[in-house]
């Protein structure tokens, strides 16, 4: 009630479950997720590979793959307006026993609220996205000042030449002089088609950019100057911007709230001093221990023991107690329910309670 | 150093009995592939007792013609040709040449081929360009233009048929193996083999071979498919097989003088071709999938 | 792009210098006399060997394959053994229908196999994926010479729509066209299907997705230019495979083509018309292959560049 004069937010999930079904398996990728972020912010989506970072991502362009990917549960608000919701009361049991005719038993399902037409218009316009690796995200047989126009033609209302011109001046903007427009991909570094990738998704100056590992696959050096120049991108256009990465350093960087995502779902959320300086959940300290420590370097490195949970299975209790040094017998039965510190920060670990939050909780 | 050897050797055997067994899975799991593969047993089935179930004196040679040219019955499932034989103890018997000389040509295109590749793989160089610019010329000239130029430089006879559409195979198989040999020739497990003093011989047959074979048995189905129908092609044209033997292309051009009233004479054994290849075809595809899982 | 077309080119000329060595040699190994053939059953000791003094067969069989590679670089293929006329005009007064019939099937080919490719492709396991794979499926499995006599049985003797044989009118070449071009139809379908599958997982094309195109401006803008690729190499493969099958099309519909003279001529122990024939596919087979490596060229920047 109290968000009525407020601007509404950028994007929120709510609750969001997304599988993968093979012939033989299920991947549970993400298990209902929540996640905000306010206009202009950036949120950092911190996780390790195979979270459901990505998958995340995609859904909220609706571009999972489907086969074999399935929403089967959540909403998506893009700057207040809905984009996908759960099914409810009725429909809901209609639909989901339809799928649970066969093998898909406990099935339920989201659905969009706006056209395949409207979702089109979207993408590009209000919310783009930068996939992980530039070397395969450009078209080979396109030039990439095509490539760029494409996406200003199909959202303004320009001849082709103007958007050529645009798009050589959102070259430059990236970096890159104008007159290589018309080259094709191949003949591009690494970065610079990154550069041409991030070009592409800012054209139509979006509200949202989804930026997904936006420089692992780059070198250090450009590393820096890349995310550098996103920044500023992103402060000019005021756009908002979701940065999934596994990288504790670009969040610092770049980030004003951190959500660690941990087997598809939010395990801690809070700004960046919240997450960094009080860091609550063991996965998240866990995260920071496994980072080199500059000042002493005699210190041994801590990496979390064992390995990310089977996707396959689906956890009754909290995913990470295999792996938690404080786990409990009730971390493998019930899942743990969010417990706030502040209002902003939140984790969801049995460690903690109302009670104990603000003494640290039971570590 | 010996035990360590037996102890990889049958590590590496445990591991491939274990991938035949997953390939076995996944291809029993096409049923396509399997239908193909049940058609092709009970073909060869009848081709291996086809002598059982029929007399090749009455169904190839001797004439009867009160019953001649009879349209598909009880008695006479295919019906009869124009001498009054039974045309389906004839596709049988028919399916024994075809099948055989499939087999066979395909066999010997698949031994020299394959010699052929892995040596030009293995040692590169001048070996590799020489066999692979004669393939380059026996590839410029499409494959039934080939055959038909040997058949009827040597003749017709079926060792020469069998002769020219081996030959036909060989370029084809030399690339396939060699490009297979080029991807392992140069990875870690060879190079140990090479550095415990492996001899080339062994190397190539031990390491190489074993690790092309998923190709190579996708193609050599294909190619038996391929040389079936090309069979039937020569034997149309009157450079393979000639009557009195009952070779399915040779059925299907005798029966073309008939086509206007008896017209079961050259479609019935069209039908019996094309459901070889399919199941060929069908076995093949099943084949690469189950081989290699990525694809699908 | 020039440097790239040169080097084709270039590279061709041994293969052709290649094949005429390898058919000149096979055709050697034939039993049977020239001079004995041309002469006739009742010729004497002395006439055949006058002949073959004449026709240079006493000579060393490298010299006659140099004086035969002699001529064909002029143009001349030597004289039938048949007609004792030009082998080169009697070829090139059939070249033309065999170019008319391979290119009709090979138009008819293309166009069907396209669309049916794609579509499977992008209703990946639906029923039409299903149903136009099982099409291409039997296609591929049908020989070409059985299919000739179905479509004369159904369409000429049942219908009588279409004349069983000859090339008189535009109507003759319809059947012809159809049962040599329709093998090829399914196995392009094939290519095409299986090529724009694994395009379609590319990461480019849901870059594509996410600028906001719809499913059709990312399938043709995207998808198709990519996936076009290996069929291009396959189309140029079955343009050969044509040139292999218009033989046995032509022998069943009586076409005038260079394919059903070159089964006269076998027939008729005609060695220069078979050479002459079997050479001029192969020229035309290599000059097809070519043009596709061009295209290839054309349509993938990436070529372009690297022999720039």
């Amino acid at each position: 009630m109290e968000n009525i004069d407020r601007t509404p937010p950028a994007l929120e999930i709510e609750d969001l479950f997304v599988e993968f079904r093979g012939r033989n398996s299920t991947v549970y990728a993400v298990n209902g997720l929540n996640l905000k972020i306010e206009k202009g912010q950036t949120l950092g989506l911190v996780g390790e590979t195979g979270a459901g970072k990505t998958t995340t991502g995609l859904a909220v362009l609706g571009l999972i793959a489907s086969p074999p990917g399935v929403v089967t549960q959540g909403n998506i608000r893009l700057g207040g307006r809905d984009i996908l919701k759960s099914l409810e009361g009725e429909e809901r049991e209609r639909l989901g026993t339809l799928w649970g005719k066969k093998k898909y038993r406990h099935v339920y399902g989201s659905r969009f609220c706006v056209s395949e037409g409207e979702l089109q218009k979207m993408r590009g316009e209000k919310v783009s996205m930068i996939f992980q690796d530039p070397m395969t995200s450009l078209n080979p047989v396109i030039t990439v000042e095509k490539q760029i126009a494409e996406v200003i033609e199909k959202h303004s209302k320009i001849s082709h030449a103007d958007a050529i011109g645009k798009a050589r001046d959102m070259l430059e903007t990236v970096g890159i002089p104008r007159n290589r427009g018309s080259e094709y991909p191949h003949q591009f570094s690494g970065g610079m088609k990154q550069r041409v990738v991030i070009a592409i998704a800012l054209a139509c100056s979006p509200d949202l950019l989804i930026a997904d590992e936006p420089t692992t696959a780059l070198d250090v050096t450009i590393q820096a100057q890349v995310l550098d120049m996103m920044k500023k991108l992103k402060e000019k256009n005021h756009t908002s911007m979701l940065m999934i990465t596994h990288d504790l350093g670009i969040v610092a960087e770049i980030c004003d709230c951190v959500s660690v995502i941990y087997a598809g779902r939010i395990v801690e959320h809070g700004t960046l001093e919240d997450v960094f300086d009080h860091t609550l959940h063991p996965y998240t300290k866990g995260l920071f221990d496994s980072l080199p420590d500059l000042e002493n370097r005699d210190t041994r490195l801590k990496p979390i023991r064992g390995l990310m949970p089977d996707p396959s299975i689906r956890y009754e209790g909290c995913p990470f107690a295999d792996r938690c040094d404080y786990a409990s017998d009730i971390c493998r039965k019930e899942p743990p329910r969010e417990v706030h510190r502040t209002d902003e920060h939140v984790v969801a670990c049995h460690l903690y309670n109302e009670d104990n939050i603000a003494e640290g909780g039971a570590l | 150093m010996t035990m360590n050897q037996s102890v990889t050797s049958s590590e590496n055997a445990g591991k491939r009995k274990g991938q035949f067994s997953d390939v076995w899975k996944r291809l029993s799991e096409n049923r396509a592939a399997m239908a193909g593969l049940f058609f092709l047993i009970f073909l060869i089935f009848m081709a291996v007792f086809a002598d059982v179930f029929f007399d090749y004196q009455k169904a190839c040679v001797d004439l009867n013609i009160a019953e001649r040219l009879q349209w598909p019955s009880r008695a006479h499932w295919f019906g009869t040709d124009e001498f009054g034989r039974d045309m389906f103890a004839r596709v049988v018997f028919g399916s024994r040449i075809s099948l055989s000389i499939g087999f066979i040509a395909v066999a010997f295109g698949l031994l020299i081929g394959g010699i052929l590749g892995a040596l030009s793989g293995y040692f590169g160089g001048a070996l590799d360009n020489i066999i692979m610019r004669i393939c380059d010329i026996f590839l410029a000239v499409p494959m039934m233009l080939m055959a038909i130029v040997i058949v009827a430089a040597l003749g017709t006879s079926i060792v020469n048929l069998v002769i020219a559409l081996a030959i036909a195979c060989v370029p084809i198989f030399a690339r396939i193996v060699r490009s297979a040999v080029l991807s392992v020739r140069d990875s870690e497990y060879v190079e140990a083999a090479r550095a415990v003093g492996g001899r080339t011989g062994h190397i190539i047959f031990r390491y190489i071979l074993p690790n092309c074979i998923g190709p190579i048995i996708v193609q050599t189905t294909l190619r038996i498919a391929a040389t079936i129908s090309n069979i039937a092609a020569l034997s149309f044209i009157g450079l393979g097989v000639s009557a009195p033997t009952p070779e399915w292309g040779a059925l299907l051009a005798g029966g073309r003088s008939f086509i206007r009233d008896s017209s079961y004479l050259a479609t019935i054994p069209g039908i019996v071709i094309m459901l070889t290849i399919l199941a060929l075809n069908l076995l093949g595809d099943g084949l690469r999938d189950a081989l290699d899982p990525r694809l699908r | 792009m020039a440097r790239y077309i040169i080097k084709r080119i270039l590279y061709l000329i041994p293969v052709l210098i290649g094949v005429t060595l390898l058919v000149f040699f096979i055709m050697h190994l034939a039993p049977g006399n020239a001079a004995q053939i041309i002469l006739g059953e009742n010729a004497t000791p002395d006439q055949i060997a006058a002949l073959e003094k004449e026709m240079g067969l006493d000579q060393p069989v490298i010299v006659q394959y140099l004086r035969y590679l002699g001529g064909l670089l002029h143009g001349n293929l030597g004289n039938s053994y048949a007609t004792g006329t030009s082998v080169t005009t009697e070829i090139m007064a059939r070249f033309p229908y065999t170019v008319r019939l391979t290119f009709v099937a090979a138009v008819f080919s293309i166009i069907l196999a396209l669309p049916l490719g794609i579509i499977a492709a992008v209703r990946q396991n639906t029923w039409v994926d299903s149903a136009s794979m099982v099409f291409s499926l039997i296609g591929v499995s049908m020989p070409i010479f059985w299919l000739a006599l179905m479509l004369i049985l159904v369409f000429s003797l049942k219908l009588g729509w279409f004349p069983v044989y000859g090339a008189d009118s535009w109507k003759s070449i319809i059947l012809p066209a159809v049962s040599l071009g329709f093998m090829n139809m399914a196995s392009i379908a094939r290519t095409t299907r299986s090529s724009m599958v694994e395009t379609i997982r590319q990461d480019y094309i849901r870059t594509a997705y996410s600028k906001g195109l719809n499913e059709r401006e990312v399938i043709m803008k995207h998808a198709f230019p990519n996936g076009m690729l290996p069929t291009i190499t396959v189309i140029g493969l079955e343009i050969g495979q044509m040139l292999g099958g218009s033989v046995l099309t032509e022998t069943v519909f009586a076409w005038p083509g260079v394919g059903r003279l070159l089964i006269q001529s076998i027939n008729g122990r005609d060695t220069p018309t078979v050479m002459g024939c079997i050479i001029l596919m192969t020229i035309s087979f290599a000059l097809v292959n070519l043009i596709v490596d061009l295209l290839y060229g054309v349509f993938d920047p990436r070529v372009r560049t690297m022999y720039r």
